[in-house]
């Protein structure tokens, strides 16, 4: 179900109200690099769908994060607003430019506006170039100085970002300086240009803890002094609750949920908010909540699961989330490193080659092995359900046909949640219907 | 300045036994490159030269007397061929390593920046010049340039360039591959810097550390290659300048007769050149090559949990 993108716009602060970017539908799909050979016969080796159909409204001098995990699409987002990803449909605009237009001289010439701070300090910096020559370079890409005036205004970048007295750094390479000092310096070339708009790639996560908070401030300080936005990548939430504005979580190239910093950690409404949220190392030592990780692996990009993305780790899945036949290889294989050898063995052999399961589908059929019947593996699979009736796979299973070959499977049809407001927030899972939906409320499992 | 140290860097860092190679390869190139500036001071006579002060020099002399190292079958005086062939040896060396060198660095930056088509193409002449033999190479190149600008240290140098190209192409050209996907280049692109900007920026500064090794490893299979295309009459015309490889040849007959003088000196020349130019080469590339240096590395450590 298609969100019209100004009725889904979340509520913000009443201070930030210009929208400075404007994101639609973005897409950025690499094609997974094949051999030569299957190149040569146009064999489709398939694509990873780093965004996959992103709306987000930045509003000038907010501070929106974007969080996820690893693999989340969210470093690709922010290099696609700056045209360093290729953007395979939908549109970025900034201020009525559209930046997935552009090529060339425009995008160089946007570029002065919409800047970047990247994860590692150490490489972002040439080692072959000194502070000086490193942070005036915009500059002088752009012939905005030379001379005197380039070098006041590089000491002057330098003095704002805390490393001063400017002079003692301008002479020294990157391999020179501490991670903290060099990733000063990286916010100093960034700044330089006087931009608008600043995307900051997990600044601090390679950082050392005493100088992460000492750097967050740092940037809160150049947003007030030089009236900046930013886009916060990170995929620490703590720092997040601390830095931002506005908060959208990602997931396989998707957000999932958006809303301000204050309703998402007060009420994080999809389950991976919540597992996420719930793992946020507490500070307080008497309280021994367990840390509620999202359980399972990340799902491959290339193949991202059917119907809800997050469905094979999320501990509230239900019918319609789109459960299908790698769930169920997942689930034997999860059960089979659980039970004793000997067991194992035994069950191993009822049940045949799985390898078919990892074809998507909704229905899946299980073969039996050799010299045994559709009987022996359904009590195997009575005997799996038996062991954990609470995991969400059974609730997607609409129902199993036993025949001699083996057990055939049908999941119930899922569906891809689109983003849709959720109290002030907006969400993407089908716990929260849009309004006006004549399904009632889903079953809501126990936690 | 930082390019400079960066360039310089594996001299610096020799150890050991790598470090002694080096050294004496350094003299030995040495010894050749003070023959070469000086020749006319060193030689007693011009590479071409057969009389003096009116005499004739004797044909076929023996070492001695006026002549160091005897005359050869051209009257000429051999000591002076030797020191004189140093030079052309040095400068077409010279001109052939930078050469390839300049060539194969822009090349191999523009190529692997560019990427696509045009990165295909010259890495498709490229592999196809690499796949000659060296030498057969360099003859069909030294046969069309001696056609088009005659026989000299320009075609030898230039018919060398083409055969060493290929490996400062390939190894910039991979090298810069691997840059442009880092960080800072990446940088450099959100920070609006255009690419002619990226290369010469960002990208020259750290890939140019591979290349000085090859160049030395280079020059010594360059100066085996002059020899023999010397040898085989399509280096330098012996009025054009001494050439070792040339001088070699017409040796030839003359060991039959028990005339040793003639080729020997020549010879060892390009044997001794060739040796102390491996010698810098190897010495660099045991230090720079990461698989020998890791192998050290591990071995300290090694030793350090043992203690
Ligand atoms: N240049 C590329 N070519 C192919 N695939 C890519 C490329 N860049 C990113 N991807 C893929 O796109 C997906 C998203 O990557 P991205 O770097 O945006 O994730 P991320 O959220 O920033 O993760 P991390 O926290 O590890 O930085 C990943 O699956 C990644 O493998
Ligand atoms: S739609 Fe919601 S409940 Fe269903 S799997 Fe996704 S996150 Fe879980
Ligand atoms: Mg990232």
């Amino acid at each position: 179900m298609p969100t019209k993108p100004e009725a889904a716009r979340a509520p913000r602060r009443a201070e930030h109200d210009e929208t400075l970017l404007s994101i639609r539908d973005l897409r950025v799909h690499y094609a997974l690099r094949g051999s030569s050979l299957a190149r040569l016969f146009g064999r489709d080796v398939g694509t990873v769908k780093a965004v996959d159909g992103i709306d987000l409204e930045i509003a000038k001098g907010e501070v929106l994060g974007l969080v996820g995990e690893s693999g989340s699409g969210k470093s690709t987002l922010g290099r696609a607003v700056l045209g360093l990803a290729p953007i395979t449909g939908g549109s970025i605009a900034y201020e009525e430019r559209r930046i997935e237009t552009m090529s060339g001289r425009a995008l160089r010439e946007v570029r002065r506006n919409l800047q970047m701070v990247f994860q590692d300090p150490s490489a972002a910096l040439n080692p072959a170039m000194d502070i000086e020559t490193a942070v005036g370079h915009p500059l002088r890409i752009h012939r905005l100085a030379r001379g005197d005036e380039l070098r006041r205004r590089v000491v002057d970048a330098l003095e704002r970002v805390g490393l001063s007295p400017a002079d003692q750094f301008l002479t020294k390479y990157p391999g020179e300086l501490s991670g903290g000092q060099k990733q000063r310096a990286v916010i100093a070339r960034a700044i330089i240009l006087d931009p608008v708009l600043l995307i900051a790639d997990e600044p601090i996560s390679m950082l050392d803890m005493s100088v992460r908070s000492k750097l967050l401030q740092l940037m809160l300080d150049l947003k007030a002094d030089l009236d900046l936005t930013y886009v916060y990548i990170t995929h620490d939430l703590a720092s997040a609750k601390f830095f931002c504005d506005r908060v959208a979580i990602m997931y396989l190239g998707r957000v999932v949920e958006i809303g301000t910093t204050e309703e998402i950690f007060a009420d994080p409404k999809h389950p991976y908010t919540q597992s996420l949220v719930g793992a946020i190392p507490d500070l307080d030592p008497d309280r021994s909540t367990p840390r509620d990780l999202p359980r399972g692996e990340i799902p491959d990009a290339a193949s991202p699961p059917l119907g809800c993305a997050f469905h094979p780790r999320c501990p509230q899945a239900f019918d319609k989330c789109g459960w299908e036949s790698r769930d169920l290889r997942v689930l034997l294989e999860s059960h089979w490193t659980t039970v004793p050898e000997a067991e194992y063995d035994a069950e191993r052999a009822i049940i045949g080659d799985v390898d078919a399961l990892d074809l998507p589908d909704h229905v899946a059929a299980l073969p039996a092995g050799r010299g045994h019947s559709g009987g022996d593996v359904e009590r195997v699979l009575d005997t799996i359900h038996a062991a954990d009736p609470d995991e969400p796979f059974w609730r997607g299973v609409r129902q199993r046909r036993v025949v001699d070959a083996g057990v055939g499977i049908d999941f119930h049809e899922g569906e891809d949640p689109a983003l849709r407001p959720a109290g002030g927030v907006q969400v993407a899972c089908h716990l929260y219907p849009p309004p006006g939906d004549a399904a009632g409320p889903p079953p809501q499992p126990k936690e | 300045m930082a390019v400079m140290r960066r360039v310089l860097a594996p001299f610096r860092e020799t150890v050991g036994f790598s470090r002694w190679m080096l050294l004496a390869g350094i003299v030995i190139v040495a010894f050749f490159v003070v023959l070469a500036v000086g020749a006319e001071w060193i030689a007693p006579y011009g590479y071409a030269q057969k009389s003096a002060d009116g005499v004739d020099f004797p044909k076929l002399a023996e070492p001695g007397g006026d002549h160091l190292l005897g005359t050869d079958r051209l009257f000429f005086d051999v000591w002076s061929r030797v020191v004189w062939g140093a030079r052309t040896a040095l400068e077409v060396i010279v001109l052939a390593v930078a050469g390839s060198m300049i060539l194969g660095l822009a090349l191999g930056l523009v190529s692997g920046y560019v990427g696509g088509w045009f990165d295909r193409i010259l890495v498709l002449v490229m592999d196809a010049l690499y796949a000659f033999p060296p030498l057969l190479l360099a003859i069909v190149f030294g046969f069309l340039l001696a056609d088009k600008i005659g026989a000299g240290v320009v075609s030898a140098a230039l018919s060398l360039t083409v055969v060493y190209l290929p490996q400062y192409f390939r190894v910039v050209r991979n090298s810069t591959i691997s840059a442009r996907e880092s960080t800072y280049v990446e940088a450099a692109r959100a920070l609006g810097a255009p690419g002619r900007t990226v290369i010469t920026r960002y990208l020259f500064g750290n890939v140019i550390h591979s290349v000085p090794v090859i160049g030395t490893l280079n020059a010594a299979d360059a100066l085996g290659t002059l020899a023999a295309l010397g040898f085989l009459g399509l280096g330098i015309q012996p009025t054009d300048g001494a050439d070792w490889g040339f001088d070699l040849s017409r040796a030839l007959d003359d060991a039959s007769s028990g005339i040793w003088w003639t080729g020997v000196f020549s010879g060892a020349a390009i044997v001794l050149l060739i040796t102390g130019l491996t010698l810098v080469g190897e010495g660099l590339n045991e230090t720079i090559n990461p698989v020998l240096r890791k192998k050290r590395l591990q071995k300290i450590r090694r030793e350090e949990t043992i203690r």
